[in-house]
């Protein structure tokens, strides 16, 4: 069942360059804004500031991130998980380091607690992670421009 | 002195859509990634467990302990720098800065800061000491490094 066209009425042409233009342009701001590396922020954590907290220079080997939630509970790839479980993922992440014929200790955790958390649940995921054997940690914080 | 114009080739019709389309889905997938852009920064720190193996230092400081007391809530309710009770951190940096000195012949590299907080202290407070014991901002933006060995106490369990 064609449908029959009617008669086409008569084009206005409307310049797109402009737009295009425009649009090409928010495209370039937000290619340049977007950062990788920086996939695992996370919303649910408010990190302390510190003016002294600039970033690294280069990232620090082998890293792995745990965040303190003010709750108590850590975020481990993503996915909340309670501090008392916390142990068996590290033991995971020392099994791939291991596999991988590098050492625990050589790896770096990153700690990235919410400013609210507890001092004793940061310290006792660190606990956990020394039990595993790992041993750099860096605590990460939000950079504050000095005023 | 007008110029003749030729006449104008037919334009050749380009079908934009499907590019604009694409355009657009790409700007709204970099409009959701979009994140707020805040600098992080890192506090190096090297916690291995029990006494650290390795060439033991004999040039080291007596650790500088530095305590902090929790309120209820989690706030700081005290600081205190080797027993003596310190005001706030600026107070703290300038006790450290008296006590290992800047510049040339600064202790710097041989103190260590030895961090007592107590459990239910908030983090925040944490970060703070790190930051007041391990440097300070120059008015012109430059930072003086002080005390880069920072250890924590074994956590204590509230009873």
């Amino acid at each position: 069942m064609a449908r029959k066209g009617g008669g086409e009425p008569s084009k206005t042409d409307i310049d797109m360059t402009p737009m295009i233009d425009v649009t090409f342009q928010l495209i370039t701001f937000f290619v340049f804004t977007l950062n990788f590396s920086e996939a695992v922020r996370d919303d649910r954590i408010k990190l302390p500031t510190s003016q002294l907290a600039k970033p690294a220079e280069a990232p620090p080997p082998d890293p792995i991130t745990l965040q303190v939630m003010r709750d108590g509970r850590a975020i481990y790839a993503g996915e909340p998980v309670n501090m008392r479980d916390i142990g068996g993922y590290l033991e995971n992440e020392r099994r791939v380091l291991l596999a991988a014929g590098k050492e625990p200790g050589g790896a770096t955790v990153i700690i990235r607690g919410d400013g609210d958390a507890k001092t004793g649940m940061v310290q006792d995921l660190v606990k956990a992670c020394q039990e595993k054997g790992f041993e750099r940690f860096v605590l990460r914080a939000q950079y504050d421009e000095p005023r | 002195m007008t110029r003749e114009r030729e006449a104008l080739p037919d334009k050749i019709a380009i079908d934009m859509t499907p590019m604009i389309d694409v355009v657009f889905q790409l700007i709204t997938f970099f409009m959701l990634t979009l994140k707020d852009v805040s600098v992080e920064g890192d506090f190096d720190i090297k916690m291995p467990l029990g006494p650290s193996q390795g060439a033991v230092q004999d040039d080291l400081l007596p650790p500088i302990r530095v305590k902090m007391t929790a309120a209820a809530d989690g706030s700081r309710a005290g600081l205190s720098m080797n027993g003596q009770p310190v005001g706030d951190f600026d107070e703290l940096r300038r006790r450290i800065v008296d006590l290992v000195g800047t510049g040339p012949g600064s202790n710097a590299d041989k103190a260590e800061v030895e961090l007592d907080c107590d459990y239910d202290l908030a983090y925040d407070n944490v970060v703070g000491a790190i930051t007041a014991v391990s440097g300070m901002v120059q008015p012109d933006g430059t930072i003086v490094e002080l005390v880069k060995k920072i250890k924590f106490t074994p956590p204590k369990k509230p009873q």
